[in-house]
């Protein structure tokens, strides 16, 4: 039987193992977190429609079957070329034959601390979308630091994305959606709250998106068009600079809580991995593969494939498309071999 | 605020500053302004501090304010600046210190460009030798002479006879602190503590016992800015600006402010009396204004020094509140007396800030 | 201001305080006309106003000044509307520009700002 290692227990690693399974492949997924889920694991709602994320990966999980052995935690040291495909080593000196590799190593999030101007870690009411995710999942209620209920909440597109001097100029594609998403949320758990939004354009790229963005105007979320330049903290309150750019002014807006909407960037994990599999990685950092339009799962290199965000930002459901779309081109391959 | 976010972006942005045998340049216009602190910073680093400070009176201003209103050319400027390095290659020196922030912009401006165009660097020593016969080495260290008291604030105060405390509350003294844009706004890693939350002058009031001031408008401009006051027309942005400031940390209610640039105190000094005699408002209690300081100045009062040999009688905005509170003698009588002992006599009252103790 | 003994005055702030803007025309015209709230600021309505071809007006900006509690501007630029409705044509979203116009007014005549 074939054996196929994959890299990554998000959900596009979660997703291609179960695919690979059922097709009768033997399955060994690393994650090197203590468990599986990823990013998805973490959140709590899910754009559009704002279903449990918790759900999503049900799903997912249910496909699994004996086929698939998952090792967390799991380091890896080398990748070497056997006579008859690969040889994963991990730290702890075991080695995983593998006649195909799936990369799904995924993204991590934009460290916030990186823009310094808007006082994440510093300011006590700056806060990113992946906390509030954390808020809402844990806590159930928003507070600001000293534990009153925020009267007013801004969010902030494009912290990390769109961004030469953060490193990054391409755009995240998620973060307008869940800015979107979040605020409703915001508005819903206190709809006396005043929610801004600063944003430089609303890309609302996918199914249902604009809807969502449309119920957002509905209920009096204040959109704002100007990329906030710095922020400071003004007795716990957070004070906002924007240019109103339909104005042409500049603007002062002063929120209680402010929520970064981080983007994503190329985890470390796969540019060390890219450099021992010899497949290229673009300017953005992400890996290439050999044709974004035909091929978005080969990387040029026999035997090693691609799932997920590792070939860029990515929502949950391109993710998934992309992990099966992964799965077959392996399951392909291992037939021809 | 949390502190460890700070400590997260300073350790980011630590320099070597040397520990001895400095070449100093001053500023070309911190004699007028405030003609003390440099008097205060070569006594410190010579009698406090036992340092090795060098000066070679054929030094000349950087032209820096020359290069940025656009008069002197980059390639004049750099051979200017070339001749300073030289000045020190020859009296056997290795670390540049620079008493003025314009100036240190400059000479960091030149050695980042030196540093990735080789080739204007080789200009630079051939336009040396044409016009000077001189020849230079770089320095090995450059540092702003704040960076220098910033390296030695803790030994100042432990040689010192007052902290920034209230004398009678105990309460630790308000200070905003201001930084000059070109300390580390152009090159961020040659700042102590960054760009956006720059950590020299908050270390010396800190270790010095007072508290920062953490104001919303502490990132805005001090009013100076070469293009909007050298050119007249230009100076309502200016003083507008200083304004912005002063209503922003008026509710922090500020024992006084703290500078690291010669452009700083001298408009958030003057401007504070403009504001007073066209719109009648001033930003102290009682009608006083702010106290501005240098930190040459505000070490020199940690260190006892007495506030006249400082120089503070020619602030714009009287600086006995501040005293008062520290608790540091003063005798008003000899306040405007020359340093040859002759009655200067007294200025003008200005109509709404408050200038005189009796008035 | 003293200009005359100094040769220049302090600039005043152009900043917009949002935190203490005049928004209570704003209130009225989304209680009266909710289908405001969708505007995109795309510009249509404006690209196709007849009085904005021959005079400053422009719904889009109307619109700005509203949310931004500009009222003295507002109070300037829809005097020149001319009621004839072809920017409701033009809306993507649906709204109904024409009411919104109205609604203004009537807000304006409500808050006593049509006064001043």
């Amino acid at each position: 039987m074939r054996q196929v290692v994959i890299i990554g227990g998000g959900v596009a690693g979660l997703e291609a193992a179960g695919f690979l399974g059922k097709m009768g492949h033997q399955v060994v997924l690393l994650e090197k977190e203590k468990a599986v889920g990823g990013h998805v694991g973490k959140w709590d709602r899910l754009f559009p429609n704002r279903r449990q994320g918790s759900e999503v990966m049900d799903f997912i999980r249910k496909k699994m079957d004996e086929k698939v052995s998952i090792i967390t935690e799991a380091g890896i040291k080398s990748i070497d070329t056997s006579p008859d495909g690969y040889a994963v080593v991990l730290t702890n000196g075991e080695a995983i034959r593998a006649d195909a590799i799936l990369l799904a190593t995924g993204f991590e999030l934009f460290d916030a601390r990186k823009k310094e101007e808007y006082g994440y870690g510093i300011y006590d009411n700056v806060i990113t979308s992946a906390d509030l995710e954390r808020i809402f999942r844990e806590e159930g209620k928003i507070t600001t630091a000293d534990g009153q209920a925020p009267q007013k909440v801004a969010f902030v597109h494009c912290v990390g994305s769109r961004d030469e001097k953060a490193g990054n100029v391409y755009c995240s594609k998620v973060c307008c959606v869940t800015g979107v998403k979040q605020a409703i949320e915001v508005k819903e758990m206190m709809p006396a709250a005043k929610v801004y939004s600063f944003y430089m354009d609303i890309r609302m790229f996918d199914r249902h998106f604009e809807e969502l963005y449309i119920e957002a105007q509905q209920q009096g979320i204040t959109f704002i068009r100007g990329r906030l330049s710095e922020v400071y903290e003004d007795q716990g309150k957070v004070q906002c600079k924007v240019e109103d750019t339909l104005t042409g002014k500049p603007m002062k807006v002063t929120v209680d809580l402010l929520v970064l909407l981080v983007g994503f960037m190329p985890s470390p994990e796969t540019k060390r991995l890219a450099g021992m599999l010899k497949i290229n990685i673009g300017s953005d950092g992400f890996v290439l593969p050999i044709d974004g339009h035909i091929s978005q799962n080969e990387t040029g290199v026999p035997g090693i494939f691609l799932a997920g965000a590792v070939t860029g930002p990515k929502c949950i459901a391109t993710t998934l498309s992309d992990a099966r779309s992964a799965a077959l081109q392996i399951d392909q391959y291992l037939k021809t071999k | 605020m949390k502190k460890e976010g700070k400590e997260y972006i300073w350790k980011d942005y630590q320099k070597e500053i040397a520990e001895d045998k400095y070449f100093y340049v001053r500023s070309c216009v911190r004699q007028n302004f405030f003609p003390g602190s440099e008097w205060a910073f070569q006594k410190i680093l010579r009698e406090e501090l036992k340092k090795d400070l060098f000066e070679n009176a054929a030094h000349t201003s950087c032209t820096g304010i020359g290069y940025h209103t656009e008069i002197v050319p980059f390639e004049t400027m750099m051979t200017v600046v070339a001749r300073q390095f030289a000045l020190m290659t020859e009296a056997g020196y290795e670390h540049f210190v620079s008493s003025c922030i314009t100036s240190f912009g400059i000479y960091s401006e030149i050695l980042e460009t030196w540093e990735h165009f080789p080739e204007t660097e080789a200009r630079a020593h051939q336009y040396l030798k044409e016009a000077t016969g001189r020849d230079f080495i770089k320095p090995k260290n450059l540092a702003h002479t704040g960076d220098i008291i910033y390296k030695f604030r803790k030994e100042i105060v432990a040689k010192g006879k007052y902290r920034l405390v209230h004398h009678q509350t105990g309460e630790p003294l308000k200070i905003v602190e201001h930084i000059g844009c070109h300390y580390s706004k152009m090159f961020p890693h040659r700042g102590i503590g960054g760009a956006e939350y720059p950590y020299v002058l908050v270390g010396m009031i800190e270790d010095w016992g007072g508290k920062v001031v953490d104001y919303p408008e502490r990132r805005h401009c001090c009013g100076f800015g070469f293009r909007q006051y050298i050119v007249r027309a230009n100076r309502g942005y200016s003083i507008a600006c200083s304004r912005k400031k002063f209503e922003s940390m008026e509710p922090y209610h500020p024992d006084a402010i703290l500078t690291n640039c010669p452009g700083c105190p001298m408009f958030l000094d003057r401007w504070q009396y403009a504001i007073s005699e066209m719109e009648g408002k001033t930003y102290g209690e009682n009608g006083h204004g702010i106290p501005v300081l240098t930190y040459e100045e505000l070490a020199g009062l940690v260190l006892g020094y007495d506030p006249w040999d400082l120089g503070l009688q020619v602030h714009q905005v009287p600086v006995e509140p501040l005293l008062d509170k520290i608790g540091i003698p003063y005798d008003p009588s000899k306040k405007f007396l020359g340093k040859d002992g002759r009655d200067l006599g007294r200025p003008e009252a200005p109509h709404f800030l408050k200038f005189y103790k009796e008035s | 201001m003293k200009k005359d003994k100094w040769g220049y005055g302090i600039h005043p702030d152009r900043q917009i305080d949002l935190d203490n803007a005049n928004l209570s025309l704003l209130e009225l015209v989304r209680q009266s006309e909710p289908s405001y709230n969708l505007c995109i600021a795309c510009g249509s309505c404006a690209a196709t106003c007849t009085a904005g071809n021959l005079t400053t007006i422009s719904l889009r900006r109307i619109n700005i000044y509203l949310q931004r509690g500009m009222i003295k501007e507002l109070r300037e630029e829809i005097r020149r509307c001319m009621l004839c409705g072809k920017c409701y044509l033009a809306c993507p979203r649906g709204v109904n520009t024409r009411h919104v116009i109205i609604a203004i007014h009537e807000a304006l005549k409500a808050t006593g700002y049509e006064e001043l």
